[in-house]
Parts: structure tokens; C-alpha cells; sequence
């Protein structure tokens, strides 16, 4: 990454998340703060602002945002999308800001570990016998993972 | 009706409570599910590393639905939520649809659709409905004081939502703990969000989101709060030992899932419901019932 481009202003950046799927909707915030007044994070921690992170990206602060670690706790609870008088949603705002972070090499270490975990098991666990005994216990039917589905796919 | 129990990641190996009383009331009720030994992941935790993964691992079970004519009954409000985005999506953007099919292509599925997705909930809702439960109930659960928790992805986005429940004045879950003859709490933080998501990024923020609902259902003196989500499981019976801890206080919040009440109120034994896998035992609301 080069650091230093990174350091300055990038106008593209709106461009950058609003090319992502779910993105758009950013270029048509007028800035109302009526997400910020339902998210239920801001009030935790002040930092994560749903308005301010989207000023943040339309001014091309694209560092400040993509290696900001307070991005990975928006909840994904919509409250934001359904108050929001311009359809920004905003959620899906957050996915695509969250998907460039991560093309840009900004994993949170829980995350990557999940994408293992989905490439080799396509679950979120593993299932072991010992999960299928006690299953098969209660008379409820054996779970089969498809490895080689999401090794293709992933 | 026939639908596939789609059972994701997490319900088939850490919530059995909520897999055997799923099933067991299906089936006093009418509905025959069918399983599908190939469902993955639905793509919903891929969503922050890459959208288009998520989709396609979405895709990917929509379309093995497809293979056997079902639709897709769910029982994770995130399942539920992202298989219908992705259904949405594929249906309403045939360039879209292409794509995904290529990379489908690969692993020998192809998606054409549609493909309905409902949760659970909804299915009790819409296909057997508050008169034919009612009529099915034999041991109503009187006197008994149960706080409902929808959910964020059961009632939101809107158009995923749309002619099941609204966002802003949610009265599905209500009403079906009511018709088991229990009574539904009404209460200031109904409509909190868990904070399951942000678990793996920050507890503390996940635990004080999570912290407040519990906090007012101790107060209140519930005898238990009723989830339909294996996510938000997490928070308010897997986190509310460390949450009590954190803050210092006496929580003690029974936690159950609906088909487990709706199970008791037909009549079926807290055994075969799973409670001995409830974590934080709903002790006087056992107690009432099996007097
Ligand atoms: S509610 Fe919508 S328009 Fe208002 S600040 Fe938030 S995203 Fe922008
Ligand atoms: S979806 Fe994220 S940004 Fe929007 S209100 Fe919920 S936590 Fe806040």
C-alpha cells in the first residue's frame, strides 16, 4: 500500500465505495444526522458516527476511514436505512466501506479467520463426529460439509 | 405445506433446544420439513469481507433449494434475511443473475428462481396461523410473563419485511406468545438491537447494547425472554453471565426460544423441547406449566 498517496485527500474515494454493491446510495446524504439520532453504537462510542463517516468519505478522507477500526462495529441493525428521508441505506453504505477496507489489507483478525474457516468448512464451525453423535442422540439428521463447493467458490 | 428447514451454521450445533422444537411443533401443526444435507453457510457473515461472496454462498443454497421445488424455511433471523436479499436481488437483476450462474456453473447448480425464503416465524404466521394454533393449544401457559425479542433482521429492512410485520409497531411474535395463553410484556426496550454482530470486533459495546434489555426484563420480573435468532442467543444467554459481572449487578434473565413455548402450550414435555439445553433455566415458568 502506498502510504503516502494514502496520507492526502482522494476525491475518488465517494467513487471508490459508491462503485461497490450497496454503495450508491452515498452521493445523495444532504446530511440530516437522522441515523446518527437511531444508531445504536454512537451512543456506546462516540467515534462511530453514521453522518460523519459518510462526510468523511465524501471529502476523501479515504485512510481515516478505511483504517479506522471503530467501521467494523456498526451492528447491521438498518435502523439507519429505515429513518433515512433519502433511501442513503445506510447499512449497505457501511458493507461497501467495510468490503474496501478489506481489498485495501484492513482485516480485523476475527474476520479473516472466519473466511478460513467458510473456505474449508462452508460453516461458520466446524462439525466434528463428536457433533454429529450428539445429534444423532436426539434423533436429528447428520450435517455433511461440502468443502470442496467453497474451495471452488471462495 | 412441505418446505426445506434450513438450519445454518450455528443452530444445528450449539442451539439443539431450538433445532428439536422447531421440529416437533412443524410437526403438531401440519408443516412437513424436508432437509437438505448440502446447505452451507447463507453468506451473511461474509458480507463485510466481500458482498459478492456473500452472495453467492447465498446463491448457492437458493439454488439446491430450487433442485428439490421447496421453498426455504429458516431459523436464524440473518438466514432468514440474507437468503431473501439474495432471492430479491437475483430476481430483480438478470445481469446479476448471470454472473452469480457462472461461478455457480462450476460447482454444477445454476439459480433461475424464485426461490421463496420465510423464518420460522413467518411460516407460523402466514400458513397456520393464530386460529389454528389456538384451536391446537392444550395446556395454555397462564400467569405466565413473557418479553418478546424480535430482532433487528426480523423486522428490518422494510422491503424484505413488507405484509409480515412492521418495523415500528411489531406485534407477530407478541401475538403468538399471546395466543399460547401466555401473557406478552410490552416494555421500553423492546426494540433493542443484541449487538451480535459487533461481538467479535469489540464486547464491551456488544455487551452494552445487550445490557440494557436485560437489565429492564430483571426489573420487570419476566419469566423469560422469548428469542427467535441463534445470534442474539449469543448475546443475551451466552453473554449475560459476563454482562451481570461487568456491571456489577444481579441479572438473572431466563432466556427460551418461541417454539419452545409454543411446544408447551401443545402439550409436548419440556424434555423433548430441549430445556435441559436452556443455559439459564426458565425455573418458575416450568414450575407454573407443569403444575
Ligand atoms: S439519515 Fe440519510 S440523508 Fe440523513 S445524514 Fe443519514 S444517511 Fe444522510
Ligand atoms: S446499521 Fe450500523 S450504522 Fe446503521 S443504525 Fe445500525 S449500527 Fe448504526
Amino acid at each position: 500500500m502506498n502510504r503516502k498517496k494514502l496520507n492526502e485527500l482522494d476525491p475518488s474515494f465517494k467513487e471508490q465505495v459508491a462503485r461497490q454493491p450497496g454503495g450508491e446510495g452515498l452521493r445523495v446524504c444532504f446530511g440530516c444526522k437522522a441515523c446518527t439520532a437511531v444508531c445504536p453504537i454512537e451512543p456506546v462510542d462516540k467515534r462511530y458516527d453514521p453522518r460523519k463517516i459518510i462526510r468523511m468519505a465524501l471529502l476523501g478522507m479515504k485512510r481515516e476511514v478505511l483504517e479506522a477500526d471503530f467501521i467494523w462495529l456498526c451492528s447491521s441493525c438498518y435502523g439507519c436505512q429505515e429513518v433515512c428521508p433519502q433511501n442513503v441505506c445506510f447499512t449497505e453504505v457501511m458493507f461497501a466501506i467495510k468490503n474496501l477496507a478489506v481489498a485495501e489489507g484492513c482485516v480485523p483478525p476475527g474476520l479473516a479467520a472466519q473466511k478460513t474457516l467458510l473456505k474449508q468448512h462452508g460453516r461458520l464451525y466446524e462439525v466434528t463426529d463428536f457433533e454429529n453423535e450428539k445429534r444423532e442422540k436426539l434423533g436429528l439428521p447428520k450435517i455433511v460439509e461440502h468443502p470442496e463447493d467453497y474451495d471452488a467458490l471462495l | 405445506m412441505k418446505a426445506l428447514l434450513y438450519l445454518g451454521c450455528t443452530v444445528p450445533v450449539r442451539n439443539l433446544n431450538y433445532e428439536l422444537s422447531v421440529r416437533l411443533t412443524a410437526r403438531a401443526l401440519g408443516i412437513e420439513f424436508l432437509d437438505e444435507e448440502a446447505f452451507g453457510c447463507c453468506g451473511f457473515p461474509a458480507k463485510s469481507l466481500d458482498s459478492r461472496d456473500s452472495l453467492l454462498l447465498a446463491a448457492r443454497n437458493l439454488a439446491l433449494a430450487e433442485k428439490r421445488g421447496l421453498e426455504v424455511c429458516a431459523l436464524c433471523n440473518s438466514c432468514a434475511a440474507a437468503l431473501a436479499e439474495a432471492a430479491h436481488l437475483l430476481d430483480h437483476n438478470p445481469e446479476l443473475k448471470k454472473d452469480v450462474n457462472k461461478k455457480l456453473e462450476i460447482i454444477g447448480l445454476r439459480y433461475e428462481g424464485p426461490v421463496r425464503v420465510r423464518h420460522y416465524m413467518r411460516l407460523l404466521w402466514e400458513e397456520v396461523g393464530l386460529e389454528r394454533i389456538k384451536i391446537a393449544v392444550s395446556r395454555p401457559l397462564e400467569g405466565v410473563k413473557l418479553a418478546p425479542h424480535y430482532g433487528c433482521h426480523y423486522l428490518k429492512p422494510s422491503e424484505l419485511t413488507a405484509g409480515f410485520d412492521s418495523p415500528d409497531l411489531p406485534r407477530t411474535m407478541a401475538e403468538l406468545i399471546a395466543v399460547t395463553g401466555a401473557v406478552s410484556v410490552d416494555y421500553s426496550t423492546l426494540k433493542d438491537c443484541c449487538g451480535g454482530a459487533v461481538l467479535g470486533f469489540s464486547e464491551p459495546v456488544a455487551n452494552a447494547l445487550a445490557a440494557k434489555k436485560l437489565e429492564e426484563l430483571s426489573r420487570i420480573e419476566a419469566h423469560a425472554l422469548v428469542l427467535v435468532c441463534p445470534f442474539c442467543n449469543v448475546m443475551y444467554e451466552g453473554q449475560q453471565k459476563k454482562i451481570a459481572k461487568a456491571m456489577g449487578v444481579d441479572i438473572k434473565v431466563p432466556v427460551v426460544y418461541y417454539p419452545q413455548i409454543l411446544g408447551l402450550a401443545l402439550g409436548l414435555s419440556p424434555d423433548e423441547l430441549g430445556f435441559k439445553l436452556n443455559r439459564i433455566k426458565p425455573a418458575e415458568l416450568l414450575k407454573m406449566v407443569e403444575a
